[in-house]
Parts: structure tokens; sequence; C-alpha cells
């Protein structure tokens, strides 16, 4: 039997999601259709936008379906600043968390390696997060900034961060606010219109959906966002004429279901994650007394539990605890496989042996009790056994 | 006995293949590639090397095809320090250096076996051709691939617990075997030189990390017969590149005898000053235990050299090796493998060589 402890990389597909999808594999039409064919084809994506819409507290003309939550947060915050930039040359500055995942981190970071775009790396504190005080202290008078961006909850660590100040402050400069809510959007009561974002990043496979779809909520121009995003794909306009490409409706019929459901029961599963998860917590701390939980202590994602395991690699952890039949993450970047050590605990001030030595426990809706027991059991001669392999 | 194996998989057909086996003889493998740079892309590109992002995707899907589980396991900190420093730091010294040799020594059967056995594993299992019962190392049954020789350098605590699936067998019917087991590397070509150098210029690799240190190179009587930008880019036996402007008196070509980096100096001279005939070394690795006095075997200087019989003097500080035919071309730091017909004995790393 495996223990899939990893629902933050993605979470099995919702039964209703595979049943939405399913039957719009066998469906016929490409939304932009003008016959009855692309109409059927229409009415499914627009039925889903409506869903999406509803489920986060944004009109249907503010979701931007996408592939993924990657290109989301590429569009978001590549597109914005270039938009910004040809408004008014001197928005330069991108103010970005130093916690934020990938596809935002380096999205920013090709825009300063070659489009001139000047980065600031907002600090966090030691659980992860972002305050508002740091984010308007750089704003300036904000006639400089582009955008600013910070991740509603993060992906490794699990810490929420204070999204809607944040927003607030970026607002009160005139400055539009991106916010990756992916990992957020399957737990916590994620609202675009009341957080003030003037753009959020949605996933699909996350939140129980299909892999390879995903959002931008996306404010029409106004006092959150004075224009629409430059295009990152350019060709048939199909999305507002920010994001092209043929709609992907059996993907974009599986994410509505979804969101649809996992909205429905997020308040009641959440707090029985919370639960599982302080279980786990505890179970974990009892087994290695010497094991640090990173991030926050409380103001976390209700399914994630991050340790550093002194002494150890992260990659003899998961090793180990993968012939156990026990699926985690060390939560960090990887090419060809090699993990570096984590961007977010090195700016948390954890030292390259703690940020190492690290791992992710991410609980979902399939995670029950027997879970937490089998990690419970495995974890201590785990980490005996890892800790005498010790850091290479 | 079921043991449990860590398979060092590099992406070639014979670690691969020789995963496959061990896996096939019900032991309990796991697969893993070393990374060894910290940036992939810097190293040899495709077939050639043993660490690049391709080869890590190819031993993952021989991996897949054998079915067990597999990792990359980041060693590039220590490859850096134990391997490629001390290539360069050995060409400063006027040594030259067995890189691969280096590599056995320090990183599989030191580094990652280290890592393995602390993390509960048995034995690690390579593709070397060579054949070993966990005691008593030999030469691989196919002459044209025999590795013993890169893994004479060994202890036996390392022998103990490696696994050389490969060393019954040709490498022609390792490739028709990876072939039928559905491994797709099977086409690859074999890898050659300095996986760590990316175009194949060791001595522009060289250069960039000691620097131009121009100096004489002189012949056998001591003139100066042309000048080079560093000796290190010299190696004992070389004859083309040396940019001499003053021909020899009798016309014949010139080979370097002696790199001298001490003096700055390399000198060079007719072929037949290269037979060396007594060697001494530095503290020897024995497989097998010694014999206490002067005693007969065979050594082998280099990979695929050639085998020259020898008488083998046990001293305090290391050997002195005697051969009983003129060996050519033999530089300090390289290693000297010793074997009792096809048996490996030890080795030890050349420190000086006198010629006749």
């Amino acid at each position: 039997m495996v223990t899939y402890l990893d629902h933050a990389a993605t979470t099995p597909m919702l039964p209703a999601a595979v049943a939405a999808m399913t039957a719009e594999l066998s469906g016929l039409g490409n939304a932009s259709s003008l016959h009855a064919a692309g109409r059927r084809a229409r009415r499914a994506v627009e039925e889903a936008r409506e869903i999406v819409a509803e489920a986060f507290d944004a009109r249907p003309s503010e979701v931007v379906f996408t592939s993924g939550g990657t290109e989301a947060d590429n569009l978001a915050v590549k597109g914005i600043y270039w938009s910004r930039r040809a408004a008014d040359p001197r928005r330069r500055r991108i103010l970005a968390g130093a916690v934020e995942h990938h596809a935002v981190l380096d999205a920013v970071q090709w825009l300063a390696e070659h489009e001139g775009a000047v980065v600031e790396w907002l600090p966090c504190d030691e659980h992860g997060r972002i305050a508002p005080e740091t984010l308007q202290a750089a704003l300036g008078d904000g006639t400089d900034v582009a955008l600013a961006t910070v991740m509603w909850a993060n992906s490794e660590v699990g810490t929420v961060q204070p999204v809607a100040d944040l927003a607030a402050v970026a607002a009160e400069r005139g400055v539009p606010f991106h916010t990756d809510a992916v990992q957020a959007a399957p737990h916590l009561p994620v609202a675009f219109g009341a957080s003030g974002a003037a753009a959020l990043t949605l996933s699909g496979h996350k939140l129980g959906g299909p892999l390879g779809v995903g959002a931008l909520l996306l404010a029409k121009p106004g006092p959150r966002l004075d224009a629409d995003p430059v295009p990152v794909l350019h060709g048939g306009g199909q999305e507002r004429d920010v994001r092209s490409g043929t709609l992907n409706t059996p993907a974009i019929a599986g994410f509505a279901a979804a969101v649809q459901e996992s909205v429905a029961r997020r308040e009641a599963e959440a707090a029985r994650l919370a639960v599982l998860r302080d279980k786990l917590i505890d179970a974990v701390r009892a087994a290695v007394p010497d094991a640090v939980l990173n991030g926050h202590p409380t103001d976390r994602l209700p399914g994630n539990a991050h340790f550093s395991f002194p002494g150890c690699e992260g990659d003899a952890l998961l090793m180990l605890l993968d012939a156990r039949g026990i699926a985690c993450s060390t939560g960090s970047a990887c090419s060809a496989g090699v993990s570096q050590p984590s961007h977010v605990l090195l700016a948390m001030g954890a030292g390259p042996a703690r940020a190492r030595g690290s791992l992710r426990f991410t609980l979902g809706h399939t995670s029950t009790e027997a879970d937490v027991a089998a990690l419970a059991e495995a974890i201590a001669p785990v980490v005996e056994r890892a800790r005498r392999a010790g850091l290479t | 006995m079921t043991l449990r194996v860590l398979a060092a998989m590099s992406g070639g057909v014979d670690s691969a293949v020789a995963a496959a086996r061990a896996a096939e003889a019900g032991h309990d493998v796991t697969g893993v590639h070393m990374a060894l740079s910290s940036n992939p892309q810097s190293y040899r590109s495709g077939a050639r090397g043993c660490c690049t992002l391709e080869d890590a995707r190819d031993a993952r899907r021989a991996a897949d095809a054998i079915g067990i589980p597999f990792y990359v396991w980041d060693l590039a900190e220590r490859f850096h320090r134990d391997v490629v420093e001390d290539f360069v730091s050995e060409y400063a010294a006027g040594r030259t250096p067995n890189p691969c040799l280096r590599c056995n020594e320090k990183i599989k059967f030191a580094a990652l076996l280290d890592k393995a056995l602390a993390l509960g594993f048995d034995a690690v299992c390579t593709g070397h051709y060579a054949r070993s019962d966990g005691t008593v190392l030999r030469r691989g049954v196919d002459p044209g691939k025999d590795q013993s020789y890169v893994l004479a350098v060994c202890t036996p605590e390392q022998l103990r617990h490696a696994l050389f699936p490969l060393g019954d067998t040709t490498k022609a019917e390792i490739r028709r075997e990876a072939d039928r087991r559905g491994i797709q590397v099977a086409a690859k070509p074999d890898s050659h030189d300095v996986c760590f150098i990316a175009d194949g210029d060791t001595r522009g690799f060289l250069a960039e990390r000691l620097g131009a240190a121009p100096g004489p190179i002189v012949d056998t009587a001591g003139a100066r017969v042309g000048d080079h930008d560093g000796a290190y880019a010299y190696t004992i036996g070389q004859r083309r590149g040396l940019r001499i402007g003053t021909p020899a008196p009798d016309g014949r070509p010139r080979y370097v005898l002696d790199i001298s980096p001490a003096t700055n100096t390399v000198t060079v001279g007719p072929r037949e000053a290269l037979d060396v005939t007594e060697i001494t070394t530095g503290a020897p690795v024995w497989l097998a235990p010694p014999p206490a006095g002067p005693f007969g075997c065979s050594v082998q200087l280099r990979a695929h050299g050639e085998v020259h019989p020898c008488t083998v003097e046990p001293g305090p500080d290391g050997l002195r090796l005697l051969l009983a035919t003129p060996a050519r071309g033999v530089a300090p730091g390289q290693t000297a493998a010793l074997y009792d017909g096809d048996r490996v004995l030890g080795s030890a790393t050349i420190a000086t060589t006198l010629r006749p």
C-alpha cells in the first residue's frame, strides 16, 4: 500500500472531475468555431468559466484559462511588466517575495536579465512571512514599480501570507499586485475580488482537477490593473486577447468540476486535514525529538507539515521512505533530479545543512489516519539510518 | 543470498546491463545516477561523457526497463575536489594522473559506497569489465575491454562490497544483451576521454586553471631547443605538438622524456630514451597478501597498456619494480597495477622511473 504524502506536488483527480473531463473528451467541437459543434464546446467552456469565477469571487470575464499555474504566473509577471513599462518607461522595478515558486521567481529573474527589470526580493521572517510594511517600504511612491507579486501560501513550508494587506499596500501606490494562489486554492477561502489583487494564479491538478490546465484571474482594466498584460503566447487571442491557443475543453471542464467540488467541501476538508496534519506533526516530533517544524506554527496550509531533520540529507530520507512505500518531497527545485538547497528555507534564515535536510509532507482529499500512522512508524528508523549516512 | 545492491548507472550500456544482471540474480537493486557537475551542461554532452542531463535520462530509462527504483545523487562537490582538482594539481606537479581511476578510488568505491553502506545497502554494482568474487579481482574475459587496471586501486574492503556482473562477458555480447533487454542506450558509443573536459582539450583546460608558465624545452644534453607555455601541458612520451624550432642532429623525432616542475623544464630526446626498466612507487594497496621478500609477477602501467614481467622489491616507503622488458613512456603519477596471471595483486602510484 502506498502512503501518499505529496498532495502539494499533485493530488488525485476527484471522481467528478474525471467524469466531467471524460465526457468532454468524446465531445466534438472547437470552442472558437461558429457552428453547432463549436457552440456546444463553447458552452462547456463558458459554464466552466462561470463555476471558476463564482468559486473564487471573480467575474467570468476575469477568468483567463491557461495551460497551468506556470503559464499563468508567466503571463501575470511578464505580461503586466511589459504593459506597465510600455505605458511608462520608468516602471522597471518588480517587487517579489523571496520565497516565491520558481514559476514566479524565474520569470522575474528572466525579466531582470533580458528586459531591464530591476528586481527587489522582499525578505521574509523566519516563518517565511512577508510583512506588508516590507512591501510598503520597498514600494516608495510606486511611480517606478511595474508590479508586486507575493504568493498566497508557500508551496514548500505552507506559510500563509497576509495577501489582502499586501494587496492593499500596493493599491495605495497604484501598483498592480499578483498572487500565486496555486497551493492556497484547494484549502483556503481564496476570494479574488475581496483580496484586492490584480491577478491571481490557479492550477487545476493541485485541487483535484486534471494536469495541464489552470487559470489566471485577471482584473479588467480599471483601478486594480491599468491595462491588460501583454501576451506571452501570441495567436488566435482566444482568451481575452491576452492568451492564445485552442481552448482545452475537456481539461477546462474537469478543472471546473474539481473547483466546484473542492470549494464546496473546502471548509470541512480543511478542518479535517488540519487535525490530521497536527497528528502527523506530533507523531514526527515524538519519533524524532530534534526535528524542526519549518514554516509558520499556526498560520499555515492545513495539509502542510515541513520538517528539517538535523544531520540528515533530504534525498536520503526521501529514498528510504520511498523504499517503505511512503511518498513525500524534499520540496526543492530539481534539474536532472539534482536537488539544490531550498531557496525558501535559505530566505527564512536556515543554513544550507538545515535546508538540505528537509522533507515536506502534504495531505489531501485521500489522506487518512493510516497515512499518518505509516509515517509515524517509519520516520524514526529512517532518520536514524539517514543520519548514519550524514551529509555528503 | 539476496543483497541490497546500489547500481551506479552512468547512462551507458555497461552499467545498465550490470544493474539488470544484478536484479535478475535476485538482488534488491536500486539504481543511482551520480550527478558529477553542479552545472550538468558544462560537461561532455551526448553519448561521450558520463555526467550530462541526457545521460541522467538514459540511466532513468534503463532503470525503467529493468523495473528498479532510480535516483540521482549529487556528488558534484566530492567529484570536483577529489577528481577534478586532483587532476589539475597532479599535472601542475609534473605527474600524469588517471582521473577514471581516481573516480573509482575516491567516488564510486568511497563516497558512493560509504553512503550506500550507511543507508543500508550491502554492495555497489558497476559496469566495469572485471571479475570478482568479493576477495579476488581478475581481468575481464574481453581482453579489449578489461578494466581491472582502473579497479586495482581498490582495497579489499572496497572489493568486498563491489559487484562487477560483466566480467565474464564480452562487450559485443553486452550490447546484444542490452538490445534484448530493451535498454535503449544499446547503440551509444563507448565513452572515452576525460568526462569533465567538455571539448576534449586537456591542454586548454589546464592552461585555464594553471595559467601560462613559459619555460624552456631542452634536449638530454641540456641545450635549449624550444619553449613551452606551461610544463603541465606535456606528458611523458608525447611527440606531437612540441613546437621545437631546432631539429634533432640526427633528424629523428623527439619525445618528452621528463617534466620538471621545479625548474619548469621539459626535456625531450629520442624514442629509445623513453625506455624504463626500474620504477619506484608510493605505498602500495594490496588486494592479495604480498610475500615478505622480493617476488616475481607482472605489471601494467596504464589502462590497456602492455604487461611487463617484473620483480617486486617491497621497501619501507613503497615498492621497487625491476622490469624484465623495458616499458616506454612511463610517467610519475600513473598507477602500476600488479598481476599474477589475470589476478590483480595490488597497485601503487609511480613515484620515479629509472632508465637503463
